[in-house]
């Protein structure tokens, strides 16, 4: 079967360059400039899939982006795509593609079985299912995921890249119609900068599918080549094909999704497929055209039935017959043009039924002067074919069109193309929050205004002559760059002539009667994609929905990947023929973004692995890889977390790097602490404000712990901040609340204590920090340095003082987070590595053993340290944790006064404890709950949560802390941890410092 | 995505900026002598308003400063771009709704 639909010449196909692909399979033919689509109606298939909900066969049934049932999976493997509109993709050599929602094939589908159920599914079944025991819920998800799939993701991963971009405008036009085209022509003749956005793979619009079009009395594709070419030429405009204004959203801001390389069999390697374009337009002219709709009739659905505009698409563009006996079924006279071109064409046109008792206008009126057979005043009330359609029924209509009279009478046909209006696509501007109404005459919806910087031309507006889309594109593009403020001295050109021929007159007609009740015996489909019917919508309304916005929620009527573009109108229509209520009170449901599906890998672009989110590294990183250590995220920093040994898991290396620090020496890389400069005569007094504790008389050489808390009187973050001058202090922060405390602290001197002189600095990558720990700490470091006095006198503990360690110049702040002997040398960051490198050449003779995040935790949890963020979730308060002690009572301070709260002072607040679990083998899981007295089942009251849990290598048992209820006066009370294995575990609380409570080990 | 004057930078994207909430919610000045019920609402209460919002922007990948804005809260529109400190500026609520 090769192509036997393809006329032998005309359109816009290239037929030197044949195309060899495969459908279903099936190894068929087509050519360059061919649509998936076009290519198969050309080899006479219009069946291309089943329906979402009653695996109803379906055809393809438009010729653009507004397809509700070709939808295709493409290719193979992890380059495979679902959902694809075979109207929209163009074909390449060896494309593959296959039809969804089918099994085991399109041609037999044992779901079909659904149609003959239908019944049991009405509009709400999913509503009304879910309504039953919440147990039966697990089986009818499972069913109905499986009988009413779209296509098939692909597991596999994206062999291709993406990209994003950014851009910025005077006028953005989206569509290159006539109207279109005209817009970035005028705009750019005033020197505007133009992004002129088309979805299709050229300019022109409706153009390219209409024949014998004039144009300033030249074929209308000719003006289209000089306007491209015009554009082309123009420094300051950039077209832009294959590409959808997918998202119209604040201050306009557009979103473009560019197909650079769907179309190319072997893509360049440097090419991504989609770019994403984020667009900020000065101004914005939308000439997205309109979709012309259907008519709701009896078994409108079946392959063969298409709408007729689409025909003519084919016709004229590809050069393809949609068949070879055709009746036309319409409300108005544009889709008389189809029949015509039809004829032409040599296709058999066997019937036109036109709902109209008075057939005018141009297109009719040579329709009939053609001789072709009008069927004026009738309706098709049904049709019958399995695979495709095969023959229509026809009656006459009564006047008012709601019911039929007389006998239907039977034709036979191959094709039946309908139309039943046409709608302005006014999606983008909906988007845009602009306001659409019913508009009488024209039977549809239509643009009324506009909320952002945006202009309305052509089809979208309403404006469906081609002479007006000419004369109003031309007017906006010069409106809206001169609202850009270019200057009008655009080169003027006069308006070239053309037609201004339209659809109408129409005689609008919402639901097609037939010669049985509606529902009964075939369907009126209003919504082809999600399957639903016009009884569907009646039974809604039957059962009490009013709103529209509910009706479509409920029968899920526009609620398909189409978002219901050849549907909704109708739909409204119905509904508001039902409620007796005028279209425009019953109102339009929000059109929201996508217009059509942006692939997750074009969102996603390049900020996927290593570029998913930025990674930093301290100086010292490369030592740490080079060491074997394995490392775990904080925030954005990749941290040692252990160094293994050979044969060492987790727990063994820590056990090892832990023993090190309490016997001789340990050494952390804590370069990623946040690091705060903090300067200015008011230093002292801004430090009094921000911390829970007093900075005026902290000695310059001095290290003190500080507390900060939200306003709200809830911990955000401690650390040690040492005083390097009169007026200069370092601040330490957590590593992962950096940017937030700058942040926080510099809301505060902005808004609200303007009048300090303070400056902050973030010097957090400016300072490698090398942290010593353990007994030898103090020899070591003396073996390192010639000109820092270390005796516990000189700089005892929490003291701070300047000097060299290495020969580098280094800051030394003798502050420990393990409880032991510990200096933090601070150097400048690109000496850290080098100083690294000696401390550990030099640490040998202690056996200098370097330890990670893990062991950090498990050192600081011996001794009662907090971890903000571990032991803290933002409903923790100081009082919580124990620490009264930091918190002064002669201050004001960010958040003090909440913490005189009644809900503050309340005693069975959960507060800090530690526990011990009986046993000192188990250690508990973190996150662990706690109760009073464990019930055989839960629920239980939970009374708190462990919030740190190790294994102490030190005191040779499990340790942990706890979040309990008035846990401080419970310390020597037992309570309960049931574990998800079922073990119930016996725990004390008690002081959460397990090690050195005096501090000597520390001090020393 | 708005598109947001910073008064000290010049248009930029609101990617750059992070959100203050509504601005002039002054802190009390004496936060002990402030009852508990107050200072619950200089904590916890913003007004939602349908119009005409004063609001805090801080330009936190810019010059990172903060300021307030005047926003109509129904069409995005950005009215006014005024310095922390300053005072709100008037505005005909009932004709900008
Ligand atoms: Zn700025």
């Amino acid at each position: 079967m090769s192509q036997r639909y393809r006329l032998p010449d005309g359109g816009r196909i290239d037929r030197t360059a044949p195309l060899n692909f495969r459908f279903n399979g099936t190894a068929l033919r087509g050519y360059v400039g061919d649509t998936l689509a076009s290519a198969l109606l050309s080899n006479g298939i219009h069946l291309v899939g089943r329906s979402f909900k009653y695996h109803r066969p379906r055809g393809i049934f438009s010729a653009g982006a507004e397809e509700p049932n070709a939808l295709v999976q493409l290719g193979t493997g992890a380059r495979s795509d679902p959902n694809m509109h075979a109207t929209q993709v163009e074909l390449i050599e060896g494309l593959k593609a296959r039809s969804q929602n089918c099994w085991p094939s399109v041609d037999f589908d044992i779901s079909a079985i659904n149609d003959r159920l239908s019944r049991f599914m009405p509009s709400g079944f999913y509503y009304k299912t879910f309504m039953w025991p919440a147990a039966f819920w697990m089986r009818y998800e499972y069913i109905i995921r499986h009988a009413a799939g779209l296509g098939t993701a692909p597991t596999g991963r994206d062999p291709d890249y993406n990209d994003k971009t950014f851009a910025h405008c005077d006028v953005l036009v989206v569509g290159a119609g006539p109207a279109g085209l005209a817009a970035a022509l005028s705009a750019a003749r005033t020197g505007a900068r133009v992004i002129l956005v088309e979805q299709d793979a050229e300019v022109g619009g409706a153009l390219l599918g209409l024949a014998g079009e004039k144009i300033g009395g030249k074929p209308a594709l000719d003006w289209v080549a000089a306007a491209r070419a015009e554009l082309v030429e123009s420094a300051d405009v950039r077209i832009l094909t294959r590409t959808t204004a997918y998202g119209y959203f604040d201050h306009n801001f557009v979103g473009l999704l560019e197909r650079l390389t769907d179309h190319i069999v072997d893509p360049p390697a440097h090419l991504p497929r989609h770019r994403l374009w984020k667009v900020r337009a000065k101004q914005v002219v939308l000439a997205t055209g309109a979709i012309e709709r259907p008519l709701v009739f009896r078994d409108n659905d079946r392959p063969g039935i298409m709408l007729a505009g689409a025909c003519q698409t084919y016709l004229n563009r590809y050069a393809v017959k949609a068949g070879q006996k055709a009746v036309l079924f319409a409300n108005n006279d544009g889709a008389y043009a189809t029949a015509n071109d039809l004829a032409a064409a040599g296709v058999k046109i066997a019937a036109i039924v036109d709902t109209r008792p008075n057939p005018e206008g141009p297109h009719s009126e040579r329709a009939e002067s053609a001789g072709l057979p009008v069927l004026a005043g009738h309706a098709i009330v049904g049709t019958t074919g399995d695979k495709r359609v095969r023959q229509v029924r026809i009656a006459r209509l009564n006047d008012d069109g709601s019911a039929i009279t007389g006998e239907a009478q039977e034709v036979d046909c191959d094709l039946l193309a309908v139309s039943g209006g046409w709608n302005p696509a006014v999606h983008l501007l909906s988007q845009a929050r602009g306001k659409i109404r019913f508009d009488e005459e024209r039977g549809t919806f239509v643009p009324m205004q506009t909320e952002q910087a945006t202009h309305v031309a052509g089809a979208c507006n309403g404006s469906f002559g081609l002479a007006s889309c000419l004369t109003e594109g031309f007017a906006t593009g010069e409106t809206a760059a001169k609202a850009a403020g270019l200057s009008s001295k655009s080169r003027r050109k006069k308006t070239p002539a053309a037609s201004n021929e339209t659809f109408l007159p129409a005689r609008w007609t919402w639901l097609v009667p037939s010669e049985t009740p509606l529902g009964r015996g075939g369907k009126h489909f209003v919504d082809l994609q999600s399957d639903v019917t016009a009884a569907d919508l009646k039974l809604a309304i039957r059962e009490g929905y009013r709103s529209i916005e509910h009706v479509k929620r409920y029968t899920t009527t526009g609620m398909g990947t189409d978002q219901g573009k050849t549907g909704n109108v109708n739909a409204i229509g119905i509904i508001a023929d039902t409620l007796d209520r005028p279209i425009a009170e019953v109102g339009v449901t929000t059109f929201r973004p996508p217009y059509t599906p942006v692939t997750f890998g074009a969102f996603a672009g390049r900020d996927v692995d290593d570029l998913l989110d930025p990674i930093r590294k301290t100086p010292m990183h490369g030592w740490h890889e080079r060491a074997g250590a394995l490392f775990e995220d904080v925030g954005q920093w990749r941290r040692p977390w252990y160094y293994p040994r050979a044969g060492e898991d987790l727990h063994k290396a820590v056990a090892r790097e832990v023993a090190a620090v309490r016997t001789s020496l340990g050494v952390v890389d804590a370069s990623t602490l946040g690091k705060i400069d903090i300067r200015g005569k008011d230093a002292a007094t801004f430090l009094n404000r921000i911390y829970t504790n007093a900075w005026s008389k902290l000695e310059i050489g001095k290290c003190r712990y500080g507390l900060m808390l939200g306003e709200n009187g809830m911990v955000m973050d401690d650390g040690v901040t040492a005083r390097l001058g009169e007026y200069q202090f370092l601040m330490t922060t957590t590593t992962g609340n950096a940017a937030a405390v700058l942040q926080h602290m510099e809301e505060f001197l902005q808004t609200e204590w303007t009048d300090l002189d303070v400056q902050l600095t973030s010097v957090t990558e400016q300072f490698a920090t090398i942290s010593l720990a353990g007994p030898n700490a103090r020899r070591l470091l003396s073996e390192m340095t010639h000109d820092i006095e270390l005796s516990p006198n000189a700089l005892p503990h929490m003291a701070f003082t300047e000097g060299t360690v290495a020969s580098v110049p280094a800051r030394v702040f003798r502050i420990s987070f393990t409880g032991e002997m510990s200096y933090e040398i601070n150097v400048p960051a690109s000496y850290g590595m080098a100083v690294w490198q000696a401390v550990l050449t030099a640490g040998e003779r202690y056996d200098i053993t370097p330890y990670g995040t893990e062991a950090m935790h498990v050192l600081r949890a011996e001794k009662g340290y907090i971890i903000v963020g571990q032991e803290t979730d933002g409903s923790v308060t100081p009082v919580d944790l124990g620490m009264d002690w930091v918190v002064s009572k002669k201050k004001d301070f960010v958040g003090r006064r909440s913490l005189a709260r009644p809900d503050m002072l309340k005693p069975d607040r959960k507060q800090l404890v530690g526990l011990l679990t009986d046993d000192p083998q188990v250690v508990l899981p973190e996150g662990a709950q706690l109760v009073e007295r464990a019930l055989p089942n839960p629920p239980m009251p939970m009374i708190g949560y462990v919030t740190s849990s190790y294994g102490s290598p030190n005191l040779g048992r499990s340790i942990a802390l706890a979040l309990v209820k008035g846990g401080l006066a419970r310390k020597g009370e037992t309570i309960f941890a049931p574990l998800a294995d079922g073990r119930v575990v016996p725990c004390t609380m008690t002081d959460p410092v397990f090690l050195d409570p005096e501090g000597e080990r520390l001090r020393g | 995505m708005l598109l947001i004057p910073c008064p000290y930078c010049g248009e930029r994207a609101e990617s750059e900026f992070s959100y203050g909430g509504e601005a002039h919610i002054a802190r009390p000045a004496d936060p002990e002598k402030t009852s508990d019920a107050d200072w619950a609402d200089y904590l916890y209460t913003r007004t939602n308003t349908k119009g005409v919002y004063f609001e805090r922007w801080m330009h936190a990948h810019g010059c990172r400063r903060w300021f307030n804005i005047a926003r109509h809260t129904v069409s995005y529109d950005i009215l006014a771009v005024y310095e922390t400190g300053a005072p709100p500026p008037k505005f005909d609520t009932k004709s900008e709704v």
